[in-house]
C-alpha cells in the first residue's frame, strides 16, 4: 500500500488519481482502470485533511489540501507533483482579517471554480466563513457578505463544528454560488457573493420547533444538477430533496430510500438526473440501515432509487463522512467513497460494482478522483 | 543592557525555522513573551502561526514554559522575559 516513491507527476489525461484524506493523513492513489491503484502515504501523517481540491485547469494538476492538526493549528497546502512535494504559503493561504477578530478553525471544502474560470478555487471553513481565490488556492479572500450576515448570531454548531461545508459555484452563471452550513442551511447568491439569502423553503428541521424554518436546518451537502442549471439535490440531516427551482423550493424525494439521514449527495458530471446518495439509519441511529452499507442512485431526480452494494463488505457499522465520497469525470463515471472504520471502496462503473482499494486507515474524511 | 534567551523548538517543528533546535533572540533589557513571539513570527512565518492563531492567541495545545513554567500560570502572552532565560515550546496532549 505505501510506497516511498512520489507518484509520476506527468499530466496525461489518461491516470485516475484517488486522494483519501483521513484523520491521520493523506493518501494519494493512480491507477489505470480505477481498481487496482499505487498509493503513497501517509502525506501529512497526524494531520487531518478534512478537504482536497483538485484543480485540472490551466494545464496542470493541483492538488490542494485543507490540513488540521491538533496542536498547531489548520492551514493549506499544495501540491503541483501529486504529493511529491507540497508547499504552504508563508503567511497562511486562509487567515482572517484583524477586525473580524476570528480565527480559522479547520477548512472543511475546497472547490476549484468551472473550467472557464482558472484559477478560481471557492473555500469553506469553521467559523462559518467562504472565501475565493483567484490565484489557484495560494491565497483566499474572507467574503464579506457572509461574514457579515444579520442571520449569523442565530446560525448554530453542527455536532462537526459551526462550518460552511458546501460551496457551489454555479458553471453555468458565474453570478451564482449556493452555499451550505451547519447549522444554517442552504444560503445562495445571485450577484457572486455581495448578498446572501436563505434558501431552504420545504427542508425539515426535527431538531427545532418550527419544522421548516426560513433558516437553521443542517442541511448536510448539495450537489448541483449537470445540465439543468436550476436542479440541486440535497442531503439533509433527516430527508432528501430535489430543487427546480436553483434553492427557491425543496420536495422531498426520499420516499425510495431505506433511510432518509446521511451526509454526503453527488451528481453525475453529465447525465441530468443521476444522484447518488448513501443513506443512514437516523440521527439517533448512525450506521447503515441494519448494519448493511449501500449506495442508492437515482436515475429520474428521485422518483426512484436504485440500490447498489455489490462488492461492499457487510456488515458495516461505520458512517460514511459528507465529503468522504466523490465521483470523477471519467466515462462511465467512477464512484468513490471511505468509512470512518477505513476502508476505501472504488466503483469504475457508476456504483454497479465496488472494490475496496485501501483498509483500516484512520476514518476517513475527504474522498476526491479525478483524471490527471 | 541588552541580552539574549533562548528558545527551544520541539523537534516536529525544525524543519519551519532552518532545522534549527533552539533560536536565540534578543530581548533587549526585557520584553513580553508576545513581542518576542511576534519577533520569530517576522523571520519564520509559518513556525509563528504554528503557536499563535491570527488573532494572537496561543494555540489550546501549544504550552509555552519560562524557566520551566508554564506561561499561562504566569501572565500569559504578557509575561515578560528576561535576558538569560530559557522558553520550551511543547505541544499538549490532543488526539487519540
Amino acid at each position: 500500500m505505501e510506497n516511498s516513491e512520489a507518484l509520476n507527476g506527468t499530466r496525461s489525461g489518461n491516470t485516475h488519481l484517488l486522494a483519501v484524506g483521513t484523520k491521520k493523513g493523506l493518501w494519494l492513489g493512480t491507477s489505470s482502470d480505477r481498481i487496482n491503484y499505487n498509493f503513497t502515504g501517509p502525506h501529512f501523517l497526524m494531520q487531518e485533511i478534512p478537504s482536497i481540491g483538485i484543480d485540472t485547469r490551466d494545464g496542470r494538476t493541483r492538488i490542494l489540501v485543507g490540513l488540521r492538526s491538533e496542536h498547531w493549528g489548520p492551514t493549506v497546502a499544495h501540491s503541483d507533483d501529486l504529493g511529491a512535494t507540497w508547499q504552504e504559503p508563508e503567511n497562511g493561504a486562509i487567515t482572517f482579517p484583524s477586525d473580524t477578530e476570528a480565527a480559522l478553525e479547520r477548512v472543511w471544502q475546497i472547490q476549484p471554480d468551472a473550467v472557464d474560470r482558472p484559477g478560481v478555487v471557492w473555500a469553506g471553513c469553521e467559523p462559518i466563513s467562504v472565501w475565493k481565490s483567484t490565484d489557484g488556492g495560494e491565497h483566499f479572500e474572507l467574503n464579506r457578505g457572509l461574514w457579515d450576515h444579520p442571520h449569523r448570531s442565530e446560525w448554530g454548531a453542527g455536532f462537526g463544528g459551526a462550518a460552511a461545508h458546501t460551496v457551489l459555484p454555479s458553471p453555468f452563471d458565474e453570478n451564482t454560488i449556493h452555499v451550505a452550513m451547519s447549522t444554517g442551511g442552504v444560503y445562495r447568491s445571485l450577484d457572486g457573493g455581495t448578498s446572501w439569502e436563505p434558501r431552504n423553503k420545504g427542508i425539515g428541521a426535527t431538531f427545532l420547533p418550527e419544522e421548516t424554518p426560513e433558516f437553521g436546518q443542517c442541511v448536510h451537502k448539495v450537489a448541483r444538477d449537470a445540465n439543468q442549471p436550476e436542479v440541486l439535490f440535497a442531503q439533509n440531516h433527516g430527508g432528501v430533496y430535489r430543487s427546480g427551482d436553483n434553492g427557491d423550493s425543496w420536495d422531498y424525494i426520499a420516499g425510495g430510500l431505506p433511510a432518509d439521514f446521511g451526509f454526503t449527495v453527488m451528481t453525475h458530471p453529465r447525465r441530468s438526473g443521476t444522484a447518488w446518495v448513501i443513506p443512514i439509519k437516523a440521527d439517533a441511529e448512525r450506521i447503515p440501515p441494519d448494519g448493511q452499507l449501500a449506495v442508492h442512485r437515482t436515475d429520474d431526480g428521485g422518483a426512484s432509487w436504485t440500490r447498489l452494494a455489490d462488492g461492499l463488505v457487510q456488515p458495516e457499522y461505520n458512517v460514511v463522512l459528507r465529503d468522504a465520497a466523490a465521483v470523477d469525470s471519467a466515462d462511465p463515471v467512477g464512484l468513490f467513497f471511505g468509512t470512518r472504520g477505513g476502508t476505501v471502496y472504488a466503483s469504475a462503473d457508476e456504483g454497479a460494482h465496488f472494490a475496496s482499494v485501501l483498509t483500516q486507515l484512520p476514518d476517513v474524511l475527504c474522498v476526491r478522483a479525478a483524471m490527471v | 543592557m541588552s541580552g539574549e534567551v533562548t528558545m527551544l523548538v520541539p523537534r516536529l517543528l525544525q524543519p519551519l525555522v532552518g532545522d534549527s533546535a533552539e533560536l536565540v533572540l534578543d530581548v533587549g533589557e526585557g520584553a513580553a513573551l508576545s513581542e518576542l513571539l511576534d519577533a520569530v513570527a517576522a523571520e519564520y512565518p509559518i513556525f509563528g502561526r504554528r503557536l499563535r492563531d491570527e488573532t494572537g492567541a496561543l494555540r489550546r495545545f501549544v504550552n509555552i514554559y519560562l524557566d520551566g513554567d508554564e506561561v499561562r500560570r504566569l501572565s500569559g502572552l504578557e509575561t515578560r522575559v528576561a535576558a538569560g532565560a530559557e522558553l520550551l515550546v511543547i505541544q499538549s496532549v490532543a488526539g487519540g
